[in-house]
This record gives C-alpha cells, sequence and structure tokens, in this order.
C-alpha cells in the first residue's frame, strides 16, 4: 500500500548551484543590513539608556544628598537662631532685673534724700521756732513782769485778769502777726 | 508542489502513496521562468525582505524609551545576548551581536517559512542553505584562530591541549584534527538541514494521509485514519515550529561556541 517514491536523479546531499548563490546573497544582504547597519544601533541605544539611568540615578542622589545637605544647614542655622533667641531673653531678663534694680535704687535714694531733706527743713523749722520762740518768751515774761509789778498785784481777780489781758494782748499781737 | 500533485505523479490509481523526496524538488516558479527562479529561491528572498523589514522597523531610530516594534527587537537582541553570546564568548561576547543576531533571525524565519500556509517549506532542508551558513562560520573560525592563536598555536591548541598522558596524544591528536577541521562544518550543516528535511517530510506525511483518506477516497474505514493524520499534522506543526526554533538557537549557539573557542582557547 505505501510506495515509497524512489527519486534516483535528485539527491539531498547534493547543494543546488543557484540555490548556493542564492543563499550566500541572502545571508549576506541579512548581514550588512541586520548585523552591520541595524545591530549596532541598537547597541548604541542600549548603551545609552544604561548610561541614562545610571546617570538619572546618580542625578538623583546628588539631589537627595544636596536636600539632605540643606535640609541640615537649615536645621543648625534654626538651632543657632533659637540658641541666640534664647540667649537674648536671657539677656534682656538680666538687663531687665538690672534696670529694675537700679531704678528701685534710684527711687529708694531719691525718698531717702526727699525724707532726709524734709526732716532737715523741719529741724532747721523747728531750731528757728525755739530760738524766736526763747527770744520772745524772755521778753513776754519781762512785759508781763513789768505789768505784773505795775498794777500792784493784790488779788487773785486782778492778778488773773492781766493774765487774761496779756494773753489776749498776745494772742491779737500774733494775729497781728501772721499775715505779714 | 501541492497535495494534489503529488497524488498524480506515477504509481496513482487508487493507492495512496507517501511523499518522497520528490517534494524537495522545484521546477522554475512558471513556464518559461529562468530555471534558478524556484520556490526556495523566493522563499529566501521572503525571508531576507522578512527579517530585514523587521529590524530596519525595530532598530532604525531606535528610542531611548523603546515603543512598539522596538521592545520586541530588544528582546529578541537580549535573548541572543543573554543566551547565545555572553555564555558562549564571554565579555566580549557584545562585539559579535551583530553576526549572532543577524544569523539567529534570518535561520529562524527560514525555518519557519516551513510552516507558514501556502510556502510550507522550511529552505534549510535544502541542504545549499546551511551550507552557506556553516561555510561562512567555518571560515570566520579559521580565521579568528589563526589570527589569535597563531597558526602553529592553534594546531598546537587543538590537537595537543595540556595536562594529558604522552601515549593519549597519538589517538587524541587525529581525532582532534579530524573533529575540529573536517567534521565540524558538516555536523554543523547537517544538524540544520536534517532536522528541517526530517520534520517537513513528517508534516508532508501527515497532511498527505489527511487530505488523501478525508477528500480522496472517503471510505468509512480510511476516515479514521485521515482524523488521525489531521491531528498528528495540527500537533507535527506546533511540534516543528518549536524544533525550528530550536534548531536555530543550536545553530547560532554552535556558531558562537566555536568563535568563543577560536578567540579564547584555554576554555
Amino acid at each position: 500500500m505505501f510506495i515509497l517514491a524512489a527519486e534516483t536523479e535528485h539527491n539531498p546531499l547534493i547543494p543546488a548551484p543557484a540555490e548556493l548563490i542564492f543563499g550566500t546573497i541572502s545571508f549576506a544582504i541579512v548581514l550588512l543590513l541586520v548585523g552591520w547597519k541595524l545591530v549596532p544601533q541598537i547597541q548604541k541605544t542600549l548603551a545609552e539608556r544604561t548610561d541614562a539611568i545610571e546617570g538619572g540615578l546618580k542625578r538623583a542622589e546628588e539631589a537627595q544628598r544636596e536636600a539632605q545637605a540643606t535640609l541640615a544647614n537649615y536645621q543648625a542655622q534654626l538651632a543657632e537662631a533659637r540658641t541666640e533667641a534664647a540667649r537674648l531673653r536671657e539677656k534682656a531678663r538680666e538687663e531687665g532685673a538690672q534696670i529694675v534694680a537700679e531704678m528701685r535704687e534710684q527711687a529708694q535714694a531719691e525718698a531717702r534724700r526727699i525724707v532726709e531733706a524734709a526732716q532737715a527743713t523741719i529741724e532747721a523749722e523747728r531750731q528757728q521756732a525755739l530760738q524766736q520762740l526763747r527770744t520772745e518768751v524772755g521778753a513776754l515774761s519781762v512785759e508781763l513782769a513789768g505789768r505784773v509789778v505795775g498794777e500792784a498785784l493784790t488779788d487773785q481777780a486782778t492778778q488773773s485778769r492781766v493774765v487774761d489781758r496779756f494773753l489776749a494782748e498776745l494772742e491779737d499781737r500774733t494775729r497781728a502777726q501772721e499775715p505779714a | 508542489m501541492s497535495a494534489p500533485h503529488i497524488l498524480a505523479s506515477p504509481g496513482g490509481g487508487g493507492e495512496f502513496q507517501a511523499p518522497g523526496l520528490e517534494i524537495f524538488q522545484f521546477s522554475p516558479l512558471w513556464h518559461g521562468a529562468p530555471s534558478w527562479l524556484t520556490k526556495p529561491v523566493l522563499i529566501s528572498a521572503l525571508t531576507v525582505i522578512i527579517v530585514c523589514a523587521f529590524f530596519w522597523a525595530a532598530y532604525n531610530k531606535p528610542k531611548l524609551v523603546p515603543r512598539g516594534v522596538q521592545n520586541v527587537g530588544e528582546v529578541g537582541y537580549l535573548f541572543v545576548r543573554d543566551q547565545i553570546a555572553r555564555p558562549m564568548i564571554g565579555k566580549d561576547g557584545d562585539r559579535w551581536m551583530p553576526f549572532l543576531v543577524s544569523t539567529f533571525f534570518f535561520i529562524l524565519i527560514m525555518n519557519w517559512m516551513g510552516v507558514i500556509p501556502i510556502l510550507y517549506l522550511p529552505i534549510a532542508s535544502h541542504i545549499a542553505f546551511p551550507i552557506v551558513l556553516a561555510a561562512v562560520v567555518y571560515v570566520m573560525m579559521i580565521f579568528l584562530s589563526i589570527k589569535h592563536q597563531g597558526l602553529v598555536g592553534y594546531f598546537k591548541n587543538m590537537m595537543f591541549p595540556p595536562g594529558l598522558p604522552k601515549p593519549l596524544y597519538i589517538i587524541l591528536a587525529p581525532i582532534e584534527l579530524l573533529s575540529n577541521i573536517i567534521l565540524r562544518p558538516f555536523t554543523h550543516s547537517v544538524r540544520l538541514f536534517a532536522n528541517m528535511f526530517a520534520g517537513h517530510l513528517l508534516l508532508a506525511f501527515f497532511a498527505t494521509v489527511a487530505y488523501w483518506f478525508l477528500i480522496e477516497k472517503l471510505t468509512g474505514l480510511g476516515a479514521g485514519v485521515g482524523v488521525v493524520g489531521f491531528l498528528m499534522t495540527i500537533v507535527m506543526t506546533a511540534f516543528e515550529m518549536f524544533v525550528q526554533a530550536l534548531q536555530a538557537f543550536i545553530f547560532t549557539l554552535l556558531a558562537a561556541s566555536y568563535i568563543g573557542g577560536a578567540l579564547h582557547p584555554e576554555h
């Protein structure tokens, strides 16, 4: 039933010349166009892509580093500013306390001075009054004594009237003197 | 060429005839056409057009961020680079990528023509094509070997690898010479040729069985055979696609290993 066709004239192990030639031409065209022109292009692109990715990574790393440096710098500045502010506050407080103390000192000194001046004035006036009183009391006493002697103090009533009159005169005199 | 043509060949008259060597024979494409203008030549031209068009679309004006067909082309490039060039040649394997990519995809498309409807011919089943490819690799291998190792060094490295007992060289040296210089291009080309040849014959056989028992001579008993033949045609087509890709890979892998051996004889 199965009859294998016996082809004696064709040996599949003998290459056909035309096919050898066309096979060579075909392969040569593929080698030239694909191998010589196109594959190097894709190789270049792949290399460029690797470069780009590596470069991109490097740039990102740099940016990251820069950002971190900036952050650290900023934080350092912030900390510095805080310390500075704290220092200034402390200083201001000290100065304020000092000013208050000084003021208090001054005020106390002033008060003391005023008080002392007032005391001195009072003392002086008191001395003056005392002085004046002393002289006036002498004169008045002399005058009173003259009156008492002149009127001849006989009785208690007269004596009393003399003294009253004297005192009234004294009062009048004082009143007359006051406005002056 | 086509099933009816085969079945009309001598020995017909109602008997099933398995396809034989005649399915690898082609007359000129039309009457009066030049004798060299046959189907294999046409398919080789088609292969060139497809391969070049694909790589033109993929690799010409490549973008840093790949789009569309460039992605596919890059996958192909990386496959050849990581599976063939670098393991076989080493660090400088990338320099040989243009040759290896061209060879791999040329053979791959050439082989896959064996399962494209209407065409149905892996032209590597015509030994002329594997011979051309193997010859190019062979010439390159000899040239690179002599360039990198020197004429004497090449044969010394090949026939007298160091570190073996002296008497062994009496046997080893001629065997190495034979296998490296004489047999290598034959095994390289015949491996591809034989696989494509057998695969094509197998596909033709199952397809003919299906056609004969289901269409030409449909009988109750024969129909079952025809269905099996039809299903086997489908299964074998899938299997052939795998074998065709595998053979393209193996051919390129061997080419890379020969180049690698020429550049680095110590391995």
